[in-house]
């Protein structure tokens, strides 16, 4: 056990905190975390900027303990969100990074590293939320193109996405349902793609129902093997439970430290309750950013693809993270009724941690049923 | 960074756990309670013989020059075996007072107004005057009452170091609690399977490991880090998994959990000693809330 870095490892650290010290004071402000197009155009600036400056391949390239350390100064600096740029840097490139040939990632990996492209995520649909293996969009092959077509629904940012990371079943007859699903990446403005927003209960248009009427896909775009699309999908889950949410965890660590700042001037910090809570709160994100580490450790020793230990840390995630809302209300008292607060959005948008990228339900039973080999439930 | 287990690392958990196994398996647990609860000095002179005390003196001193890491895996997996005895303050106590780390002489201290085996015990580390027995509700800890002395301002702080340990044994035990409450979904049948395979049931069982594992990577990292506020935070979720998971593995066996038979109400009922012994959760939350 050992949580020191090398000395490599620490002057890349001291680098990317002196040039974020630098760069951050002369950003533009954010936009209306409302509008989708501005937060594209700010979210993709940001990352063009990481790649100009040589960080932005911290994402694939660099050792984890690198890309911790990397998470870990951005988020501590206050930067920018990864925002509409989430899937393309941290669960379709990581997909494409393990399963892709070569030239799938030569065309599509640089372009999310330099903020060029953007990617959303075609898995759930209206009857396939959970039961993710039941999906029904159909894909046909035609000569050198799959013919898609179906409806994905609660697509994040597909209103400003270029590409799609897509599940379509190609063999309707497969003995299981898991055997005839396909991973295809599919260009957002191909005919006969439709993307109609839904708004969000914070009032936002942050997913999108998308409807697909004969879309050709080119063949070429298909990440692994026609009907092994499955496996696929569990390294992009994988990617999306394991890694995916790990510097919003120092956010937490982040905010944790502004509440209690808040709370010490309005005078809330008086109250012991309220006090223990925010303490529970910290020893808990503390403790979820050591299983951070003990995950990726696992995952660089044993080759890369995050285990199913990312279902423990996703979990306790999702719900330490809303109940830190809950205490940032108690804490702003009148404020905390304020939609013109980021708190307030904030805590309408942490509801759905409990429930996209997979319910807590759905991650309990992964939990018991791989981790701890209780039987499947019928 | 490398947050696992070196191998010397897996081998001394490995080998203390099959010291433990022998030593002090489940027979003898029954007996010890059966017994009214008495120390064993033969068992405790073993885990001396073993290096259980003198873990962390250095090799000329006649320890086994291991360090906090180490330590925390040794009283995990105490915790898991449910030793009795006052382990964390006999092992503080070798180096300083002769025999301790020998496993030759016990030594136990005031915590939080209450002393465990004090009859047992050689040296006393604290201020033990006027102590009454209590009927202690963990029959493996016997316990006396001493009247709390006023909190003296910047008040004398329970040591880390044993704070630390004591969450440690914590972690053993809730990882115990889980390990037995899936062995027992497992085996019992109702409704014509076994109970595991109900999702009420698995998902108390998840939420048990969840807990484990948070708690866990939190006393690893602070005996790393050896930092009194991660360690009191370490402290409260260690106290959290043990005394949570003895519940929950409790509810899992039905009625066969609230039996004298199962062992799962010895771990909770030393999961409550060990909470109330140091840095009981109001403090541990405060400790960590200060470091805001
Ligand atoms: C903000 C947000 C963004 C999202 N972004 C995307 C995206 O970009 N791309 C994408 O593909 N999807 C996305 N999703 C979809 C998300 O993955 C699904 O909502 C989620 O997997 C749940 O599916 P569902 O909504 O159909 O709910 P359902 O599956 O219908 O679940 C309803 C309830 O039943 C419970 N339930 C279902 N099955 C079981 C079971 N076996 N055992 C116990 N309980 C069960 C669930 O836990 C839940 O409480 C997003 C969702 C949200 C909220």
């Amino acid at each position: 056990m050992d949580l020191s870095c090398t000395d490599e490892e620490e002057e890349f650290r001291a680098r990317l905190a002196a040039w974020l010290a630098a760069t951050l004071p002369g950003l533009p402000p954010r936009p209306d975390p409302l509008d989708w197009p501005a937060r594209r155009a700010y979210d993709c600036g940001w990352q063009r900027r990481l790649y100009d400056a040589g960080y932005a391949d911290v994402h694939w390239d660099a050792s984890p303990t690198q890309r911790l350390i990397f998470l870990e100064e951005t988020e501590l600096a206050g930067a920018p969100y990864v925002g509409a740029n989430f899937v393309g840097l941290l669960h379709a490139g990581p997909t494409i990074a393990a399963e892709g040939t070569p030239a799938q990632r030569a065309r599509w990996l640089p372009p999310v590293l330099r903020g060029d492209e953007v990617w959303c995520q075609g898995f759930s649909e209206p009857d396939a939320g959970s039961d993710l293996a039941s999906l029904r969009t159909k894909a046909v092959r035609d000569g050198d193109a799959y013919v898609v077509t179906g409806q994905k629904i609660w697509t994040s940012h597909a209103e400003v996405a270029d590409w799609c990371e897509l599940l379509v079943r190609t063999d309707p007859d497969a003995p299981s349902r898991h055997r005839g699903i396909t991973w295809l990446a599919m260009p957002m403005d191909a005919p006969g793609v439709t993307v109609r927003p839904l708004r969000t209960l914070a009032g936002s248009t942050e997913f999108a129902e998308v409807f697909l009427d004969e879309v050709r896909v080119p063949v070429e775009n298909r990440v692994g093997e026609e009907n092994d699309g499955w496996r696929v999908t569990m390294v992009t889950l994988s990617f999306e439970r394991g890694t995916a949410f790990v510097g919003e965890v120092v956010a937490c660590r982040r905010l944790l430290g502004e509440l209690a700042r808040a709370a010490r001037k309005n005078g809330t910090w008086d109250d012991a309750v309220l006090r223990r809570r925010l303490g529970r709160l910290s020893a808990e994100f503390q403790a979820l950013w050591r299983i951070v580490q003990a995950n990726v450790s696992e995952a660089q020793a044993t080759g890369g693809v995050p285990g199913a230990g990312g279902s423990v840390f996703k979990l306790h995630y999702s719900h330490a993270r809303q109940e830190l809302y809950e205490a940032a209300a108690a804490v702003l008292g009148p404020d905390a009724l304020d939609l013109g607060r980021d708190w307030t959005l904030d805590r309408l948008s942490s509801l759905s941690y409990t429930i996209a990228a997979g319910t807590s339900q759905i991650q309990r039973n992964i939990v018991a049923e791989r981790i701890l080999g209780l039987p499947k439930g019928r | 960074m490398d947050f696992r287990l070196t191998e010397d690392q897996q081998a001394l958990r490995r080998g203390v756990r099959d010291l433990l196994e022998g030593r002090f398996g489940r027979e003898a647990l029954r007996a010890a309670v059966d017994s009214g609860g008495a120390l064993d000095r033969d068992l405790w002179r073993g885990l001396g013989a073993a290096g259980f005390f003198a873990l962390r003196l250095p090799e000329e001193a006649g320890g086994v020059g291991l360090g906090l890491p180490e330590a925390v895996l040794v009283f995990e997996e105490a915790g898991r075996a449910l030793l009795p005895g006052p382990l964390v303050a006999t092992h503080l106590a070798a180096g300083s007072v002769p025999g301790a780390a020998e496993g030759d002489v016990v030594v136990t201290e005031v915590a939080e107004g209450l002393v465990p085996w004090l009859d047992a015990a050689d040296v006393v580390v604290g201020d033990a005057s006027g102590a009454v027995p209590v009927r202690s509700v963990d029959p493996l800890t016997p316990l006396h009452r001493v009247p709390l002395p006023p909190p003296a301002p910047g008040g004398e702080e329970t040591s880390p170091e044993a704070v630390l340990l004591t969450a440690a044994e914590q972690v053993g035990s809730a990882g115990r609690t889980t390990a037995e409450a899936v062995s027992y979904a497992r085996r019992r049948e109702q409704f014509g399977q076994v109970i595991g395979g109900f999702q009420a049931v698995k998902h108390l069982c998840a939420g048990m490991l969840v807990r484990t594992e948070l708690a866990r990577a939190a006393v690893r990292a602070a005996s790393l880090t050896v930092d009194p506020v991660e360690i009191a935070g370490a402290k409260l979720l260690a106290d959290e998994a043990a005394t949570a998971n003895a519940r929950d593995c409790l509810q899992v066996h039905g009625g066969m959990g609230f039996t004298w038979e199962a062992d799962v109400h010895l771990h909770l009922k030393r999961a409550w000693v060990r909470a109330g012994l140091r840095l009981p959760a109001a403090r541990a939350e405060e400790a960590v809330a200060a470091g805001l």
